[in-house]
């Protein structure tokens, strides 16, 4: 998953829907391809991106759980 | 068809009351809704240029959260006018201050945050909230 290019968002401490909206600005400002991840210790954001990214039609690529936060990754798909 | 539009007539003044209007504004412009809010009465007053952490908790729930300004800012929990600021940058939000209460007040645009768009009566805000699929009362 090692991408020199994403962009890494900490959004940890920040509560929902918080860290989606930082992802959305992320990726509005992102070029297609480019992933972002979010790192985010909110529950309702590992529910939500994924669904925020079917309905925005951006590949959503998984969670991955660190203990107490997760990071969340998103690649611009357009 | 009706449109992937919320409209929320905000009614009251109460800060634990408001943080949903941010909320669910933010949550709706995320997933693509546009958003429509009728500020009027003491919904209006959370919106005069930085009124929002001087409203009341609503006194039921007082007790429970001691100060919630201050647990708001230590969490770094954006207020709902930073809330709201941040949706009208990703979607497509419009405030409206009710004319009523701006003449019964006598208030100007110019008093109220600069997120809010204009000042307009109950019978355009009704006709636009026809249009969208939820309409809440807060």
């Amino acid at each position: 998953m090692a991408d020199d290019s994403a962009i890494r968002i900490d959004a940890r401490g920040s509560f929902c829907p918080g860290p989606m909206m930082e992802l959305i600005r992320a990726i509005k400002g992102a070029s297609v391809g480019q992933v972002v991840v979010v790192l985010s210790n909110d529950s309702g954001s590992k529910r939500d991106i994924p669904l925020w990214s079917q309905k925005a039609g951006h590949e959503f690529l998984g969670v991955e759980e660190h203990g107490d936060y997760d990071e969340i990754s998103v690649r611009k798909s357009h | 068809m009706s449109k992937e539009r919320v409209s929320m007539i905000v009614f009251s003044g109460e800060m634990d009351k408001l943080l949903p209007v941010g909320i669910l504004a933010s949550g709706a412009v995320a997933m693509g809704h546009e958003v429509r809010i009728f500020l009027t009465f003491w919904g209006l007053m959370a919106f005069k240029k930085d009124a929002f952490f001087q409203m009341p908790v609503s006194p039921a729930f007082a007790g429970m959260v001691g100060d919630l300004a201050g647990m708001l800012k230590e969490r770094h929990i954006p207020s709902v006018i930073e809330q709201l600021r941040i949706a009208k940058e990703l979607g497509d939000v419009e405030i409206v201050a009710c004319g009523m209460t701006m003449d019964l007040f006598g208030l100007k645009l110019d008093d109220l945050e600069d997120i809010v768009d204009k000042v307009a009566g109950v019978g355009e805000f009704i006709e636009t909230a026809k249009e969208g699929h939820t309409t809440l009362f807060i």
